[in-house]
């Protein structure tokens, strides 16, 4: 039987990345899976969150619920939406019934790759991509969803030499608004990883999250350099 | 502090400066891979590294759930050992008592060992107003003193110095001949050290760890100074935060086998002071020793336990060296005597919310510090909680801080949740936001997109969006 997800596209991705979701469609269809996507999305309400703005975020994150919380399995292509979702019970500590929705959503929700190699048990889903391609380990995915490098889904991609150059678990310097607030720090942070990756001669960097890709990717641009910033989901849809 | 040393009210000015001195940045950089290279290595010869850290967290968490009981025990216990326990509130109540101790003492050589806790008490100026500044023995802090700066780093407090920049301080300040050899400059420290111990007659240290079953309190350190200064001088008065102490003498087996690791990479320090009261009559130590117990606002951050936490610091700096932001614009931006992620949450809840309000939004919240710290501390916790309450003016510490938030960005999020919790909102203005985009006017209306632009390509809302592609594919 076909598994059905609905996908939280993420806000970023809908907006600024729409072939990171097209992507996503495409590997979960590759997967068996039937895709559904509920076109009331929006946030779910981290940018807020983030920034202290709790009244802002709650209204968000409860529209969030409101739209995921009849879905079986809510698919996200990004680790840090992902943890916040995980997390959205804690922000309605004060509304039991609130929480106990929250909770159900949170439970039922997955990372893209974590859905693929834990949920699945996928590995080879046929993708091919020629290229030098460096891991991106994203905060979020690392540390609060205890993500690794997605060996079992790369090692399978065709013709890809995934490589691991020094840094890949430093921080890219997005943080959100941290990445507006303190443009020159946010990316003296990323420079030295950008140092290692054209080192490295990498053709392409990946990660799970495209937030942390639009840091990098814009960056590189600005260097000049000929390093792609791609998502896991458009190397695994190639 | 003097008025040359950045101020956290102006760290966003800070943080520009100290990026562009590339001198300090090579320091930190060099400085803070050693640390954590070192560090990783310790601890990969530990396998139960991690339940050594739960064990920690759970002393902590319970010592300070129950603080007043743990610190009504430790001084008896010290008391009946001798020493002598001092009551502080705040930082200028724990300098007129060390003055004062110095006074009664008729103490005038004071000798000191490194110890953040009388940096937070700013206790050598106001003991060189008092006529009787001590002379810091550690070598870093000796050269922080001789170059009249604060420590930039917990415990490498001249972490931010090249030798090159040491060698000529020792120049300018001792007159030695020039020199860049690292020998001869701990030399000419040494023997210099030596004639200031050997004349003090009070010593001033701070405490790791004050252990409330016997009354004990244990000093790490590396250098000697520690040893010398609490037990040279006669009369040894020890600086400690409320926070410092842990119940049982056992308790120290584990604190012992995480601080040394976190901080410098050792298995142990090369020496461990563990100080029951004074030197009886006829002993070669100190014949008094008084205990100074710091208050300073951290009982008010006793009463929840998401900030609470932040009292379980051991002070090792680990968080420093893995911050990336830390690692870019070293202590000193920070303004605080704590800096780094552990500064950032200590400071507002301590030094004051509203000076120190840049402090916690300064963090990419990438949770590296939360993954090093010793005793677990939740640190991109506490900084989104810390957020919260700046944002809405809410209690933070000793003092209720007015709303960060100004009344544009405050309509900025409102906008921003109101056209998020519909999706027919949420439509009209990711489509107002794409034809501000594709005229070049988001960019001008839109500060953030601006500041983005200093350093990266400033990102287009793309032509259709996904929920558009998927409309289009359905139909």
């Amino acid at each position: 039987m076909k598994r059905r997800v609905s996908l939280f596209v993420t806000c970023l991705v809908d907006q600024l990345r729409p072939e990171v979701g097209r992507a996503a469609v495409a590997v979960l269809e590759k997967a068996g899976c039937t895709v559904e996507f509920d076109a009331r999305q929006t946030c779910c309400g981290q940018p807020a969150f983030n920034c202290g703005f709790r009244a802002e975020a709650r209204l968000v994150a409860r529209h969030f619920v409101d739209v995921f919380e009849r879905a079986e399995c809510v698919v996200v292509p990004s680790g840090s939406c992902t943890a916040m979702i995980h997390r959205l019970p804690e922000l309605f500590s004060g509304d039991e019934h609130l929480r106990a929705r929250a909770e159900r959503v949170a439970q039922r929700t997955h990372e893209l790759s974590s859905f693929l190699v834990r949920e699945l048990g996928l590995g080879d889903l046929g993708a091919r991509f020629s290229g030098r391609v460096a891991w991106h380990h994203a905060c979020h995915g690392l540390r609060e969803l205890g993500l690794g490098v997605p060996r079992g889904l790369l090692d399978h991609v065709r013709d890809l030499e995934l490589v691991e150059p020094p840094l890949s678990d430093a921080c890219c310097g997005f943080g959100g608004t941290f990445s507006a607030s303190y443009p020159e720090l946010s990316t003296a942070m990323l420079d030295p990883k950008l140092d290692r990756l054209e080192e490295a001669r990498v053709d392409a960097v990946t990660a799970l999250d495209a937030s942390c890709l639009m840091q990098i990717g814009t960056r590189l641009a600005r260097r000049g350099s000929r390093i792609r910033a791609l998502h896991l989901a458009e190397i695994l849809a190639s | 502090m003097s008025a040359s040393h950045p101020r956290s009210e102006t760290f966003p000015a800070n943080v520009g400066a100290a990026l562009a001195d590339a001198t300090l940045r090579g320091a930190l950089a060099r400085a803070t891979d050693l640390f954590a290279e070192r560090r990783a290595s310790a601890i990969g010869a530990v396998p139960d590294w991690e339940d050594l850290r739960e064990q920690a967290r759970a002393v902590k968490a319970h010592t300070l759930a129950h603080l007043h009981r743990y610190l009504e025990e430790f001084t008896a216990k010290a008391e009946a050992a001798g020493a002598r326990v001092h009551w502080a509130r705040d930082a200028r109540e724990a300098c007129d008592l060390v003055a004062e101790l110095a006074r009664r003492a008729g103490a005038t050589r004071l000798v000191k060992s490194k110890s953040m806790t009388t940096e937070e008490i700013g206790l050598n100026a106001a003991l060189a107003r008092a006529g009787t500044e001590p002379v810091e023995t550690d070598l870093g802090e000796w050269i922080i003193q001789l170059a009249g700066e604060t420590p930039s780093h917990i415990i490498v407090p001249a972490i931010h110095k090249t030798k090159a920049q040491i060698a000529e301080l020792f120049v300018e300040k001792l007159a030695i001949e020039p020199t860049e050899d690292v020998e001869q400059l701990t030399a000419t420290a040494r023997r210099i050290l030596r004639e200031h111990f050997a004349r003090a007659d009070l010593g001033i240290s701070g405490v790791n760890f004050g252990v409330a079953e016997t009354g004990t309190i244990l000093i790490l350190e590396n250098e000697g100074n520690v040893r010398l200064t609490t037990s040279l001088p006669r009369v040894h008065v020890a600086v400690m935060g409320i926070e410092k102490v842990i119940p049982r003498f056992a308790d120290l087996e584990v604190f012992l086998r995480l601080l040394p690791r976190s901080g410098t990479g050792q298995h142990l320090t090369s020496y461990q002071s563990l100080l029951t009261g004074p030197e009886p009559e006829g002993g070669e130590g100190p014949r008094e020793l008084h205990l100074v117990l710091l208050d300073n606002g951290r009982s008010e951050l006793l009463r929840e336990p998401v900030m609470r936490q932040t009292l379980a610091c051991i002070r090792c700096g680990a968080c420093l060296n893995a911050c990336p932001v830390y690692r870019a614009i070293g202590g000193h931006a920070y303004g605080s005597v704590y800096p780094g992620p552990i500064g950032a949450i200590f400071t507002p809840q301590i030094f004051g919310a509203e000076r120190a309000a840049h402090l916690p939004f300064a963090s990419s919240l990438c949770g590296a510090c939360r993954d090093v710290c010793p005793v677990k501390i939740d640190i991109p916790n506490v900084l989104l909680e810390l957020r919260a309450r700046l944002v809405a003016g809410e209690r933070i510490g000793r003092e209720t801080p007015a709303r960060r938030s100004g009344a544009l960005e405050r309509l900025g999020w409102k906008l921003w949740s109101w056209s998020c919790s519909g999706p027919r909102r949420f439509a009209l203005a990711a489509g107002l936001a794409r034809v501000a985009s594709r005229i070049g006017l988001l960019e001008r209306i839109a500060p953030p997109l601006r500041a983005w632009g200093r350093t990266r390509v400033v990102p287009e809302i793309a032509r259709r969006s996904f929920r558009e592609e998927w409309r289009e594919r359905g139909a």
